[in-house]
C-alpha cells in the first residue's frame, strides 16, 4: 500500500486549533470542513480549472452544478486525489493538506462515489461494503461481525429496501446499488462524501430514495458534495449551491439565494443579476 | 425513506429472507449459491445410465478406478479455477503437468537417483515457476492470458520433450521410486480408511454446525436447520458407502483393499483451496477482481499481486496433478496429450459450475465436473464405445452443463 507519508492520519476527528495560520487562509471559516483556494489544474495548454475557491461545510449538502465541460469532474477528481492541482491550496479542517493519491483522500476521510459505483456484482452486500477492509480473526474472515455492522450501517441510513444483506449486489435495483455504494463510504468513517450524478440512471421512486439518503448523510454531520444536472433535484436536496462555468467557480452560497432561472443564467452565462454579489465569487 | 419503499422495490430483489413458501425454498436451493444440485443430479443420471447398460459400473473395483481416473481432471480443474475466477485462463497447464511429472520421474530415475523428498518438491517448484513466468508476462506486458499461455503451452511441451528425450530411454521414462509409485497405486489400510473418512466427515459436520450456531447466536438467523441436518445425513451416508466401496476386495487374483492415496490428496487440495477462497482476504479479493477489477483496485486491492498469487497456486495444483499423473501411468512419455488435458480441465471447471468470465466458481465445482468427465470416460469404455463417441458425448454434456447453468442463473441477477 502506497501512502503519502507527509499526510496526518485524520481518521479520528481533528480537535486541534483549526486555523493553520497560513497566509492563504485569511478568509478561512472554521465551520468549513474543506476549503480550496485559488485552485488551478492544467492539462498541457488546456486550463481545466482556474482560480477556484470553494468551501464545503460539514453537515450540509453542497450541490455542484454546471454545464458539460465546466470542470465539475476535474474539481472532484482533484479533491479525491486522482491528481494533484497545478496550483492552489487545499485546507482540511483548517490545515493545509496535499491530496496527491486516492489513498491520501481516503485516509483524510474523503470518499467519492463515482457514477459506475465500483461495486462487484458477484459479491453480496456485506462483501462489497467491506471490500479491501475486511475484518479477520486469526486470518479468517469474520463474516458475522461484518454482517452485523453492515446491518447497522444500513439501518442507520434508513436503507430498508434490501431484503437481505447476503444477496448479490448484481441482483439489486439501481437505487439500492447507489445506497450500498454510499453506505460503503459512510462505513469507512468518511467525513466528506462526494457523489457524482447519483440519480442520473434512476427512476422516480429510486431517485426519491437516494435523495432521502443524501439528506440522512447530512443529518449525521457528514459533508456531502453532489454533482447533478437536474436542477429541481438540486433545489430539493441541497443546502448550498456552487456553480461552475468554463473551469471557474462563478458563484456559491446558500440555496435560498438562488432560484431555477438564476441558476440557469449562472450556468450558461456565468452571471446573474438576481444573486447577491457577496455570494458571487466570479473572477 | 421507509415510506418511499414500494412494493415494486421489494419484488425486484429475489426473496432470500425466511420464507414459508416451499416453492421459493426449493427454487433457492436449486439455484443455490454454488448451484451444486443440478450437477449432482446430472452425475447421478450418468451413473444410473451406465449401471443399467453395463451392470458392472457400480462394482467397487470400477468405482475406485473411476475416482483414480478422475483425479487428473479434478486436480487440473482446480488448477484452472484459480485463474477462471479472475477471468483468466491457462492453456499451458496440461504441459506444465507433463513437465512437472517428467522432472519428478527423471530426478528419481536411475540416471540421477535423487531422493523423493527433493525430487517431488522440485517438480512442484518447476510448475510454480512456469506459471509465475506466465503471470509475469501477462502482467508486465498487459497481454491476454489466453495468448501468453498458448505460447507457454508450446514452449513447455518443447522443454518437456527435450528433457525426456535427453534421458536416452526412447521417449519415455518409467517411475523407479516407491514413494512416487505409491502416490496413486498405494492404498490406506482398511482401518486407516475407516478412521480417515470418519474423521473427515465428523470434522466437516462439526464445522457446519458451528457456523450455523454462531450465526444464530449473533441474532442473524441462519438457513433452516433441516438443510444442515440433511447435508450431514447425506455426508454420513456417502462416507459410509465410500468406506464400503474402498474396503471391498477389488482384485480377482490377490487381495487389494483400502482407499487409494490419491483420494486423500485430492481432498487435501480441495480443503486447503476452498479454505483460501472462502475464508481469507486473498480468496475474497480473487472473486472481487474477477467480478470488477476496477472496483477491486479502487478498494485498495493490489490487483497484480493477487493475479500473480492465483497463477502460482494454479501452477502448484497442476504440479500435484503431474505427480499423480506419472504415478498412475508409472512413468512419463513424450506422447502425453497435454492439450487434451487442459481442455478437459477447463471443461471440468465449467461443467461443475465455474464461470469462464470470472468471479464465480468454487473448488468443489472442479471436483464434480472432473467426476462427470471421469464417469463418461469410464462408462463409455465399459460399454465399448470408441473414442469418437466418447468425445461427442463429452461435448454434449459440456454444452448441456453450460446451458442448464445459464438457464438456472438467469433471473438471479438483473441485466444491467
Amino acid at each position: 500500500m502506497s501512502s503519502a507519508p507527509e499526510l496526518p492520519n485524520v481518521s479520528t476527528p481533528h480537535t486541534g486549533p483549526s486555523i493553520a495560520g497560513n497566509s492563504g487562509a485569511e478568509d478561512f471559516d472554521p465551520d468549513h470542513l474543506l476549503s480550496m483556494r485559488d485552485i488551478a489544474k492544467n492539462f498541457g495548454a488546456v486550463q481545466a480549472l482556474r482560480h477556484v475557491d470553494i468551501d464545503i461545510p460539514a453537515g450540509q449538502v453542497t450541490a455542484l452544478i454546471g454545464d458539460n465541460g465546466a470542470g465539475k469532474s476535474t474539481l472532484i477528481k482533484t479533491i479525491s486525489g486522482i491528481w494533484a492541482p497545478s496550483a492552489g491550496q487545499i485546507f482540511w479542517k483548517g490545515k493545509e493538506v496535499h491530496i496527491h493519491t486516492p489513498h491520501a483522500a481516503t485516509d483524510l476521510g474523503i470518499a467519492t462515489v463515482y457514477q459506475d459505483l465500483a461495486l462487484c456484482d458477484n459479491l453480496d452486500i456485506v462483501q462489497n461494503m467491506y471490500l479491501g477492509m475486511e475484518i479477520t480473526r486469526f486470518g479468517i474472515l469474520d463474516e458475522i461481525q461484518m454482517e452485523l455492522t453492515t446491518l447497522k450501517v444500513l439501518s442507520d441510513l434508513s436503507v430498508s429496501t434490501v431484503s437481505s444483506v447476503r444477496q448479490l449486489v448484481g441482483s439489486l435495483s439501481g437505487g439500492q446499488r447507489q445506497a450500498v455504494a454510499v453506505a460503503r463510504a459512510v462505513m469507512r468513517d468518511s467525513e466528506l462524501v462526494i457523489l457524482d450524478e447519483p440519480t442520473a440512471a434512476l427512476g422516480v421512486s429510486q431517485t426519491r430514495q437516494v435523495l432521502a439518503l443524501i439528506r440522512t448523510l447530512a443529518g449525521r454531520g457528514i459533508a456531502v458534495l453532489v454533482i447533478s444536472h437536474n436542477l429541481s433535484e438540486v433545489f430539493s436536496v441541497a443546502d448550498r449551491i456552487a456553480v461552475m462555468r468554463l473551469g471557474t467557480l462563478v458563484s456559491q452560497g446558500p440555496v435560498v439565494n438562488y432560484d431555477t432561472s438564476s441558476a440557469v443564467e449562472l450556468i450558461t452565462t456565468g452571471e446573474s443579476d438576481r444573486v447577491p454579489s457577496t455570494f458571487s465569487s466570479a473572477q | 425513506m421507509t415510506t418511499s419503499q414500494t412494493d415494486i422495490e421489494s419484488l425486484d430483489a429475489p426473496d432470500v429472507g425466511p420464507s414459508t413458501n416451499l416453492l421459493a425454498q426449493v427454487k433457492r436451493i436449486w439455484q443455490g449459491d454454488s448451484g451444486l444440485i443440478p450437477i449432482l443430479i446430472g452425475l447421478a443420471a450418468l451413473v444410473i445410465f451406465f449401471e443399467v447398460r453395463t451392470s458392472v459400473f457400480l462394482q467397487p473395483e470400477n468405482i475406485t478406478n473411476l475416482f483414480v481416473q478422475s483425479t487428473i481432471f479434478i486436480l487440473l480443474g482446480m488448477a484452472e479455477i484459480w485463474l477462471l475466477l479472475l477471468g483468466d485462463i491457462d492453456l499451458s497447464l496440461g504441459y506444465a503437468t507433463g513437465l512437472g511429472g517428467a522432472v519428478a520421474v527423471i530426478l528419481v530415475s536411475n540416471n540421477y537417483r535423487w531422493p523423493w523428498y527433493l525430487a517431488l518438491p522440485l517438480a512442484l517448484i518447476v510448475t510454480i515457476a512456469s506459471s509465475s513466468l506466465s503471470a509475469f508476462i501477462v502482467i508486465r506486458f498487459r497481454l491476454p492470458s489466453f495468448i501468453v499461455t498458448l505460447a507457454m503451452f508450446l514452449g513447455l511441451e518443447g522443454v518437456m520433450l527435450y528433457i525426456i528425450n535427453a534421458q536416452g530411454t526412447g521417449g519415455s521414462v518409467s517411475v523407479q521410486n516407491n514413494i512416487l509409485y505409491d502416490l496413486v497405486n498405494g492404498n490406506l489400510t482398511p482401518l486407516a480408511t475407516w478412521i480417515f473418512v470418519i474423521v473427515a466427515a465428523v470434522l466437516t459436520s462439526f464445522l457446519m454446525l458451528r457456523a450455523d450456531q454462531a450465526r444464530r447466536k449473533s441474532g442473524l438467523g441462519g438457513r433452516p436447520m433441516w438443510i444442515t441436518i440433511t447435508k450431514i445425513a447425506l455426508l454420513g451416508i456417502s462416507s459410509l458407502l465410500l468406506i464400503l466401496v474402498f474396503n471391498a476386495n477389488r482384485s480377482t487374483f490377490s487381495h487389494v483393499v483400502g482407499m487409494p492415496f490419491a483420494i486423500p490428496i485430492d481432498l487435501f487440495v480441495l480443503a486447503v483451496s476452498t479454505f483460501i477462497l472462502a475464508k481469507t482476504k486473498a480468496g475474497r479479493y480473487l472473486y472481487a477482481i474477477g467480478g470488477n477489477t476496477e472496483a477491486a483496485r479502487r478498494a485498495g486491492i493490489n490487483v497484480n499481486r493477487y493475479r500473480r498469487m492465483a497463477f502460482m497456486l494454479s501452477g502448484l495444483t497442476a504440479g500435484i496433478a503431474g505427480l499423480l499423473y506419472v504415478s498412475r501411468l508409472v512413468g512419463i512419455s513424450t506422447g502425453i496429450e497435454g492439450g487434451t488435458y487442459v481442455l478437459y480441465a477447463v471443461a471440468a471447471a465449467v461443467i461443475g459450475g465455474a464461470s469462464l468470465y470470472g468471479g464465480r466458481g468454487k473448488m468443489i465445482h472442479a471436483v464434480l465436473g472432473g467426476l462427470i468427465i471421469g464417469t463418461i470416460d469410464n462408462g463409455m469404455s465399459l460399454i465399448n464405445l470408441n473414442a469418437a463417441t466418447q468425445l461427442i458425448a463429452t461435448a454434449i454434456v459440456l454444452l448441456a452443463a453450460v446451458i442448464v447453468d445459464s438457464l438456472a442463473r438467469r433471473g438471479s441477477t438483473t441485466t444491467r
